[in-house]
């Protein structure tokens, strides 16, 4: 804000860049980044090819993160909603996943294993999975807003449960789709070099940013999470709020789903997206949103969840010994987060205000 | 003053309530078919007369395996033994399914309390069962292990039917030996790490590369028996421009994940292709795939154990002494050679429609 106003020092540049919650993202991007750089400079080559259909297809390390961070950078959106409304995060959107993707394949596959056709078009099966995943992210919602029962619980019901009720939708069966227009989703659209993921959550982010534009979303479920009380008394319905943050988080489950089972055209209960739901709540503290609710920033989180897949990627590139990859993304985690936890960034912007009146006379205004 | 003391009465009878829910709820949850356990007697005592049987005296079994949602062969091998112990063969199944050990002892204890006929096992952990077989013993409940070995001493079991994974793992080693390739450099995809499965099929993998200076690993890493993973890291190697010719993973579905990403950088696999492809677990689509060419070698882990438990128990109740106590499952490995006849024999899941 003062930056326009006045050339004004450094310092105070320092302090809004401090405060400026896209800060610690997107340095975290820029510091792997810079890291790989220095390590091998190929890691940023990107070349065009073609795959075995002989469709055109850009390959690279920097493909590979956009494609294979999609699915969490779509979760992120639905879990920052969840966050800033009710203070709380959703621990079933893995168990959720699973649920959506089975009932995609239960849909396509029509109960059968392994079809040579598909029993329903593609559309009808992801509808499907949506109204399903929506569902239970309303059961989670009234739970959480109607029950009153803090949002880590009343998720722990589907996190126990989602997966053994996945397996039960398709009778204990791991159907198989042999369709190859369902692996469009997971993979490539013939003639389009870009992942179709990172396509699928461009588009997510457009729609997200549209209805935060043009709806009073935003400004509702920021309210509601910052006092639940005094944005009752302004006439807004507190609970619908949480319910409904629920819902479209379900929604963003059901496309999370879609791409998942298409990448392989075919689900395994038990491992797919497993501790998703983890990654995604990283993801929005990564973008500085406190996790107790109120303010939030969506770019910050989406941010937040290509930091995430940056650091897998690189450290996959390193071969880092399996056993102790774990332990790696720990360490480099507990920094981003406490780097971004709004207390250290005060903290810092305090900083940067104390070096602006020592370097120089108060200004005014 | 009467208002506080509705207040008391309702909570505690609220309470009660819960207590009461909770104490029903308990019972019967380790036998979870009892709806089908009461027309098990009448049906079977109908169809053991038809097949002129023996015996006419129902069996009682205590299965407890691990949970059938933990991957494709559990299912198999949870539906083998529930059709094999059906009440058509004259067996009454109790059935407990939990990938929690602790969970399996107190199921244990409870069909040792129930006075089963025998007790058959496949133990999430390979420790902690002792003092449980113990109790089985003095109750004179015979224990068949199956699938698993567990760490007891082989007088407190009466037989077991395992797979032995280290045997696996040798015989895709050898196959891949017998390519007689000039140079192995293999991306190698491991299970969930500490697993019997991944430790047997690692183990032997590993054992050849430290002995041999023509195989090389070019990447080891963990894709958590999970797809998507293991095509994460094939995409990461491929990234990295190394030169790679085998495609070792644990299980089929990471297989098929590897594959994914190889489908993605026009890189050929299979027979005729420039990778080789191996899987394990033999799922039906696997099968095909490698009778397709599309993979070259695929690694039998056996679920169906459920006709040599048949027989054990059936010496047994002869009043016999079991020939062999301990059986390791025959295990193959297929490739390109396979017939249409081994993938109905040893291929698991279904392919037809499931009857509803």
């Amino acid at each position: 804000m003062q930056k326009n106003t006045s050339k004004s020092s450094v310092a105070n540049v320092f302090s809004g860049i401090f405060r400026n919650q896209l800060f610690i993202p997107i340095a975290a991007l820029l510091l792997l980044a810079l890291f790989n750089f220095i390590m091998d400079p190929s890691f940023f080559a990107i070349s065009f090819g073609h795959n075995n259909a002989g469709n055109p297809v850009l390959s690279g390390r920097l493909i590979t993160i956009l494609d294979n961070g999609s699915e969490l950078a779509i979760l992120a959106i639905g879990m920052t909603l969840v966050t800033a409304a009710s203070g709380g995060q959703d621990i079933s959107v893995g168990a959720a996943i699973a649920i959506a993707g089975s009932v995609i394949l239960r849909v396509l596959c029509g109960g059968q294993v392994s079809p040579e056709h598909l029993q329903a078009p593609i559309i009808v099966g992801f509808l499907a999975a949506c109204i399903v995943a929506m569902l239970f992210g309303a059961f989670n919602g009234v739970l959480v807003a109607y029950f009153k029962i803090q949002p880590m619980v009343a998720t722990l019901i589907l996190y126990t449960a989602g997966r053994s009720i996945a397996s039960w939708i398709n009778n204990s069966q791991l159907p198989i789709v042999n369709e190859p227009k369902f692996g469009y989703f997971g993979g490539l659209i013939p003639g389009i070099p870009i992942p179709t993921p990172f396509l699928i959550a461009v588009l997510c982010m457009i729609v997200i940013a549209l209805v935060l534009k043009f709806t009073n979303l935003g400004l509702y479920t920021q309210a509601v999470g910052i006092n639940e009380s005094s944005s009752k008394l302004n006439g807004l319905n507190p609970k619908f709020i949480k319910l409904l943050s629920f819902i479209i988080l379900g929604l963003c489950v059901a496309v999370a789903a879609l791409i998942k089972v298409s990448r392989v055209s075919t689900i395994n209960y038990s491992v797919v997206a497993k501790d998703i739901e983890m990654d995604a709540i990283l993801a929005v503290a990564l973008g500085g949103n406190a996790l107790s609710g109120g303010k939030f920033s969506m770019p910050a989180s989406i941010i937040g969840a290509y930091v995430i897949q940056f650091l897998t990627t690189t450290l996959y590139k390193f071969n880092v010994r399996a056993d102790a990859l774990p332990a790696y993304k720990a360490a480099v985690i507990i920094l981003l987060v406490v780097l971004s936890a709004p207390v250290v960034r005060d903290k810092l912007s305090s900083l940067g205000k104390k070096l602006k009146s020592g370097t120089r006379v108060k200004e005014v205004g | 003053m009467k208002k506080k003391f509705l207040g008391v009465v309702l909570s505690v009878a609220m309470v009660a309530t819960l207590l009461a829910g909770c104490g029903k709820k308990e019972e019967p949850a380790p036998a979870d078919d009892t709806a089908t356990e009461a027309p098990a007697d009448d049906q079977s005592g109908d169809d053991a007369a038809d097949e002129g049987s023996s015996s006419d005296k129902v069996i009682t079994v205590g299965i407890i395996n691990n949970d059938p949602t933990e991957s494709g062969y559990r299912t198999a091998n949870v539906k083998s033994l529930e059709e094999a112990f059906s009440a058509a063969n004259g067996y009454e199944a109790k059935t407990f399914y939990s990938l929690k050990n602790d969970e399996q002892i107190n199921a244990a204890q409870q069909f040792i309390q129930e006075g089963v006929d025998y007790l058959l096992l496949s133990a999430a952990d390979t420790a902690g069962w002792d003092s449980t077989l113990k109790d089985a013993q003095a109750a004179g409940i015979p224990v068949i292990l199956f699938d698993r070995t567990i760490d007891a001493d082989e007088s407190l079991y009466a037989a077991s039917i395992v797979s032995d994974m280290d045997k696996e793992g040798q015989t895709a080693v050898e196959w891949l030996a017998s390519q007689n390739l000039d140079e192995y450099n293999i991306i190698h995809i491991q299970g969930v790490m500490g697993s019997a499965a991944q430790k047997g099929r690692s183990g032997a993998l590993q054992e050849k590369v430290d002995a041999e200076d023509s195989w090389n690993i070019v990447t080891q890493q963990t894709a958590e028996w999970n797809a998507e993973k293991a095509q994460q890291i094939v995409q990461s190697v491929i990234d990295s421009g190394e030169d790679f010719n085998v495609i070792y993973a644990e299980n089929d579905d990471m297989a098929r994940g590897a594959v994914a990403a190889l489908d993605n950088a026009n890189i050929s696999h299979g027979v005729d292709g420039d990778v080789i492809i191996m899987g394990f677990d033999c799922n039906k689509w696997a099968l095909k795939e490698v009778q397709a060419g599309n993979w070259n070698y695929d690694g039998q882990c056996n679920p169906f154990q459920a006709p040599y438990i048949d027989e054990v128990i059936k010496t047994l109740e002869a009043g016999e002494e079991v020939a062999e106590k301990v059986i390791i499952l025959e295990e193959k490995g297929f490739d390109s050679s396979i017939t249409d006849a081994d993938i109905e024999a040893n291929g698991i899941g279904d392919e037809t429609a499931p009857t509803e």
